[in-house]
């Protein structure tokens, strides 16, 4: 009860003073994940549609992978783009381990089947209502992915939420790729199992509750923007 | 014998081990508003359907003009289904698919707007009006492609009165532009009004085609008598 | 269309100033230390290196792992310099050709900590291998590193030097937790465990719990740092002149004089020993 309290505490007086090393970690974790996020949505989406619209041979086993790949393990993933980007892989002549960069390719490689999933499901969901009229009209097999996927577009935040939910809250591949090296790949969750290694718990805790609560802000302001597209658009 | 509008030509089609469509061979003249009639899960959607080309047939042809090419067409389902955006980016979007260039898409998506009177409406998000404003969107998004053919699916059976004779209304103001109509509907009021001839549907057979008088004064086929009695005591 | 149109230039524009700063922010001129998590957590490095980059202006970016972990790391090319503390480790790897040279830096100690309870009545002793005896005797918990770390290697060498024959005696008493020096600490204050630390960890460390130092002072316990200069022949992507300019200034007058002015608490956690 006590530490619980105390990392209150600790949390309210952090953001209060705006501890400037907290900010830098604070904006790292966010900048490192959006882009994740962002680059995640540009592969995953399409990759969700056609998956949803698509008839081609190998598209229920595909959608079973996808499912699957949502559970990718943090670590493993880690460890993979660890060994292509380490000097003596295949990629480590771009110098990008223990970078930002790193850290983004990780998490892309861990969300992009998450909101390829998610995505697949809503559109495959909309598919269903919408196919009839679509080839009606004549649209192209690509043409309808692109139509649902913006006919869509207040579902899938939801999808890419998810995305960025698990990005700025994973630990574990960001760790083994970024180094957490202070000042250049500490972000959120690396401070706060370093933290924790140090045994200072509270502190570690509080990291968590800010962590936790830029997490629900996000999700709050992406609610608040879909309810009113929603009403705005039916 | 100049070429129908529409050879049906000995068509089935079958949905897994069942067959839905039986042997149906019809031809529809240019100019016609046909109605198909029958009782529910006769085939009357499925055979719309094939028509326009949603569905392949398992077997038999369709040919259009005697093969000299299809149509421009349209088709008007039951529920409408609007794209979430305004009234008039869906019918621009319809032109746009059918390959309208995009300088003249606009004028002529205002101007269909305007004929079934959803000018005021145009920029509103169309998933917010009322069902049978939405219809009569569907309708003008239609109408804007310039169809010989209109295929229409029960497209009032989910209004009320007023937006069903609404959509009747511009139903045939659209055939009297020379627009040939098909549709299906379980409402005899209607295909009275409306038609004029009568396909009749039964278990996957077309059991007669008849001019619409005919067929309500003495239906050909003892399916459709007995359809006509069944419905009619429940009028 | 306008909406979808307006959308996609505002995630545009997030991303690309998303893109931009991680990348623009850090110093260009800049060397991958691997090393311990010893000198990391106990704060050493942040002592230490803004003195440094003040001298030199080259940035030190420190990936803090096991000895093990550090050395393998380095292994493939990853680090530029290891400041680690397993001298047999060290050794090897020089002798595999990674290592350019292996220059002795500072030391501090290993300690026994232990509960306060002391259930094997090993408290305030000085001799570390008939603690261990005791402990394994006793059956009193004892939690490992497990993690091929230095003080791993460290402790597994004291149990040999103690008689033990871990292989055999290991039973629930003995918890391999495969983890780094502080959460191995957590686990052994939740457990009520002996384990052996390195004191700059403990000086550090918060979540102590009933635990305290039981036995310390045993010249076996001590802990040499080294640090060594990845070899450019063998990678040559290595920063050979700034990783040796850093090798310089940690055994320099300077360096050395700032390890020693590390305090937590007033008690001094490294003590410098380069060869001069």
């Amino acid at each position: 009860m006590s530490t619980l309290s105390e990392s209150f505490l600790t949390a309210g007086g952090l953001v209060l003073a705006g501890d400037p090393q907290l900010l830098n970690i604070v904006s790292l974790s966010l900048q490192v994940s959006l882009t994740a996020v962002f680059l995640a949505s540009c592969i995953g989406l399409p990759i969700g549609a056609a998956v949803a619209v698509g008839r081609f041979p190998g598209r229920k086993p595909l959608t079973v992978i996808l499912n699957g790949l949502m559970g990718l393990p943090p670590v493993v993933i880690g460890l993979l783009v660890y060994l292509l980007l380490s000097r003596a892989g295949p990629l480590g002549s771009f110098g990008l381990l223990f970078t930002p960069t790193a850290m983004v390719i990780a998490q892309v490689v861990l969300i992009t089947p998450i909101v390829a999933a998610l995505s697949r499901q809503i559109v495959a969901d909309a598919w269903r209502d919408y196919e009839e009229q679509l080839r009606s009209l004549g649209a192209s097999t690509p043409r309808a992915a692109f139509t649902l996927l913006v006919d869509t577009r207040f579902s899938l935040s939801t999808a890419v939420l998810a995305g960025l939910g698990r990005a700025v809250a994973e630990v574990g591949a960001v760790m083994i790729v970024g180094g957490n090296i202070d000042g250049v790949t500490r972000v959120m969750t690396t401070s706060i199992a370093l933290e924790t290694s140090k045994g200072d718990l509270p502190l570690a805790l509080a990291l968590g509750f800010i962590l936790i609560a830029i997490v629900l802000l996000l999700n709050a302001l992406a609610h608040a923007v879909r309810e009113w597209a929603v009403r705005r658009y039916g | 014998m100049a070429d129908a509008l529409l050879t049906l030509d000995a068509l089935r089609y079958d949905a897994g081990d069942r067959t839905l469509i039986r042997d149906v061979s019809l031809r529809l003249e240019a100019g016609r508003r046909t109605l198909i009639l029958g009782p529910n899960g006769a085939g009357k959607s499925v055979l719309m359907r094939l028509m326009h080309g949603l569905i392949e047939p398992s077997a038999g042809r369709i040919l259009w003009n005697g093969g000299s090419g299809r149509p421009a067409q349209a088709m008007v389902f039951q529920r409408p289904v609007m794209l979430r955006r305004s009234v008039l980016d869906n019918v621009i979007y319809a032109l746009d698919l059918a390959g309208v260039p995009a300088a003249a898409r606009r004028a002529r998506a205002l101007d269909v707007l305007e004929r079934v009177g959803l000018t005021a409406l145009a920029d509103r998000p169309a998933r917010v009006l009322s069902g049978g404003e939405q219809q009569r969107a569907a309708l003008a998004r239609a109408w804007a492609l310039r169809p010989r053919v209109l295929f229409l699916d029960e497209p009032t059976a989910s209004l009320d009165p007023g937006a069903a004779a609404e959509v009747e209304r511009l139903i045939r103001v659209i055939a009297d532009e020379g627009c040939s109509i098909v549709m299906v509907t379980h409402h005899l009021g209607q295909a009275r009004r409306l038609a004029d001839d009568i396909v009749f549907v039964d278990a996957g057979r077309i059991t007669e085609h008849t001019p619409v008088a005919e067929f309500f004064a003495s239906p050909r086929s003892a399916e459709a008598g007995l359809y006509l009695r069944g419905e009619l005591s429940w009028t | 269309m306008d909406l979808i149109r307006r959308s996609f230039i505002a995630s545009a524009v997030a991303a690309a100033l998303a893109m931009g700063s991680p990348f623009a922010g850090a110093a260009d001129r800049f060397i991958t230390v691997s090393s311990t998590t010893s000198t990391e957590q106990s704060g050493l490095f942040k002592h230490l290196l803004p003195a440094f980059q003040a001298k030199t202006g080259i940035e030190v970016r420190v990936v803090a792992l096991g000895t093990g972990q550090a050395l393998d790391m380095a292994r493939r090319g990853d680090a530029d310099v290891v400041f680690v503390h397993d001298k047999v480790a060290e050794e090897k790897f020089i002798a595999e050709g990674f290592g350019v040279k292996r220059q002795e830096v500072m030391y501090n100690d290993f300690i026994l900590i232990g509960p306060k309870s002391d259930p094997a009545k090993v408290g305030g002793g000085k001799d570390i291998t008939e603690a261990l005896k005791t402990i394994q005797a006793a059956q009193a918990p004892f939690v490992s590193r497990g993690d091929k770390s230095g003080t791993h290697a460290a402790e597994l060498r004291l149990w040999k030097a103690a008689g033990v024959d871990l292989d055999a005696a290991k039973g629930a008493w003995y918890r391999d937790t495969g983890s780094g020096m502080g959460p191995a600490l957590n686990t052994a204050a939740s457990m009520n465990a002996y384990i052996l630390a390195d004191r700059g960890t403990w000086l550090s460390f918060k979540n102590r719990a009933d635990l305290t130092v039981s036995v310390e002072g045993d010249k076996r316990l001590f802990n040499q740092y080294g640090v060594i200069l990845v070899n450019p022949d063998k990678h040559p992507h290595v920063k050979k002149a700034d990783g040796q300019a850093f090798i310089e200034w940690v055994v320099s007058a300077d360096g050395q004089a700032a390890i020693a002015d590390y305090k937590i608490d007033g008690q001094q956690l490294f003590f410098p020993n380069a060869v001069k």
